[in-house]
């Protein structure tokens, strides 16, 4: 079972993609913070890394590029895809999460739930 | 402060774009004007006391004193601007503010009901499913209000820049007609588009062009009472690109055509009550295509129709 890491402080959302993603299959955990984000990230050894980051960028301790830097710059870590799922839509915000190396950028309002499943799915390439 | 922060602070037009106001209200330019008058003012006093009056004490006085108040004056004049400068900065800033810390709790909402809606959770009664219709149309133009706010807000701080690049027109309304096609077939009206064989291509941002024909195609849908029929047409004009969309709707009361670009006005056609919108759209439309350098107009008849056109210029 495929394993995707929601790094979202607003836990009403986590609830709603914990249960979407565990209808399609998926095993979702949950980092209400950046620094949670990272740690679960790059689990200690034995526990599986995730497959997947969905990353909101306006975040508690960490901002959301600074966590993508760290994740892209770490070893362990830089391979995992990225979609960046934000209501920030601000000039440059789009080109900065990609050059940062994020897979996709997804604006919240933009997307149905249906459609950002979707990109989870071509992202685990499925 | 590194020397392209400085710059961009000597870039007054850059600076003036920032509050959305126009050049003469702009405290930055108005600064360098007054600046300019008061030094030619100096000048020329002097020159032309010199030439008058014998003391030059008193031509040095004299023009003294004129630059003081010349200055007072400028002073008083910028500072005022500055003020409207601001609060007109503050207000676009404010609306962006608050429209993003809007749209994540909408966009909780909108998901919390399609995930309700789709029944993976758990069985929907009918009933339960008319009340979720409700939430999301409702979501749904809270939705599009907030985003219209924005694109303002971007539009008058200088923040909505044109990614231009080359390409048809064309399949641009396919799509977009296409993506209508529900909402035609359920108002029953029929969309009509024959493209000529040699459409140019424009250079201009898709995507906010794509905003401005989405909006003016949803307008002639929503704006016809009971049946009709809308037609779309693109042709080379004057060396521009001229689009024109004519419907067979009710029209707008010439009482209100004069007020149709504004912001937030929505006309009291018949239709008025009957329709949802912002009042934004056709605001945002004029301000798109007038920034990638073309014109838009329309005329209307009450009970007749209106027809809407707009001209960007072919690369």
């Amino acid at each position: 079972m495929k394993k995707i890491l929601f790094i979202e402080d607003e836990s009403a959302l986590q609830k709603t993609f914990g249960e979407i993603l565990s209808q399609e299959g998926y095993e979702m955990i949950s980092a209400l913070d950046g620094e949670i984000g990272l740690r679960l990230a790059n689990p200690p050894a034995g526990e599986k890394k995730p497959d997947l980051i969905l990353l909101d960028l306006v975040l508690p301790k960490i901002h959301g590029f600074e966590v993508l830097k760290k994740l892209k710059a770490d070893i362990e870590t830089k391979d995992i895809p990225v979609i960046v799922l934000t209501n920030l839509e601000g000039i440059g915000d789009v080109d900065k999460a990609l050059g940062l190396g994020a897979t996709t950028y997804l604006v919240k309002a933009q997307y149905g739930l249906e459609e950002v499943v979707e990109k989870i799915k071509k992202a685990l390439g499925e | 402060m590194n020397s392209k922060e400085i710059f961009s602070q000597l870039n007054i037009f850059a600076q003036c774009k920032k509050y959305g106001l126009p050049l003469w209200q702009c405290p930055h330019f108005l600064f360098l004007l007054m600046g300019l008058i008061i030094i030619g003012s100096t000048l020329g006093f002097y020159l032309i006391g010199s030439r008058y009056i014998q003391d030059p004490q008193a031509v040095a006085l004299i023009t003294l004193l004129v630059t003081a108040i010349l200055f007072i004056i400028a002073f008083i004049v910028t500072r005022s601007f500055e003020r409207l400068a601001e609060a007109n900065r503050m207000k676009s800033e404010f609306i962006s503010v608050v429209s993003h810390q809007l749209r994540s709790p909408l966009s909780n909402l909108r998901w919390t009901i399609e995930l309700l809606n789709s029944g993976k959770v758990d069985s929907v009664s009918e009933k339960q499913l008319e009340y979720f219709k409700v939430l999301k149309e409702n979501s749904d133009r809270m939705r599009e209000l907030i985003s219209d706010l924005l694109i303002i807000s971007r539009i008058e701080t200088a923040k909505f820049p044109l990614k231009k690049k080359e390409f048809s027109l064309v399949e641009l309304i396919k799509e977009l007609i296409k993506g209508l096609e529900p909402l035609a077939k359920a108002s029953n009206v029929e969309v009509k588009f024959e493209p000529k064989a040699d459409s140019p291509k424009i250079f201009a941002d898709p995507s906010q062009i794509q905003l401005v024909i989405e909006n003016l195609l949803d307008n002639a849908i929503r704006y016809i009472k009971e049946k009709g029929k809308v037609e779309i047409k693109l042709k080379r004009k004057d060396g521009s690109l001229y689009f024109e969309i004519e419907d067979t709707g009710v029209g707008i009361p010439e009482e209100d055509q004069k007020y149709i670009f504004q912001k937030f006005f929505r006309s009291e056609n018949v239709m008025r009550y009957q329709t949802q919108g912002s009042g934004l759209g056709l605001y945002i439309a004029k301000s798109i295509i007038e920034r990638s350098g073309g014109k838009i107009g329309f005329k209307s008849e009450e009970n007749k129709g209106s027809t809407f056109w707009f001209t960007l210029p072919i690369k």
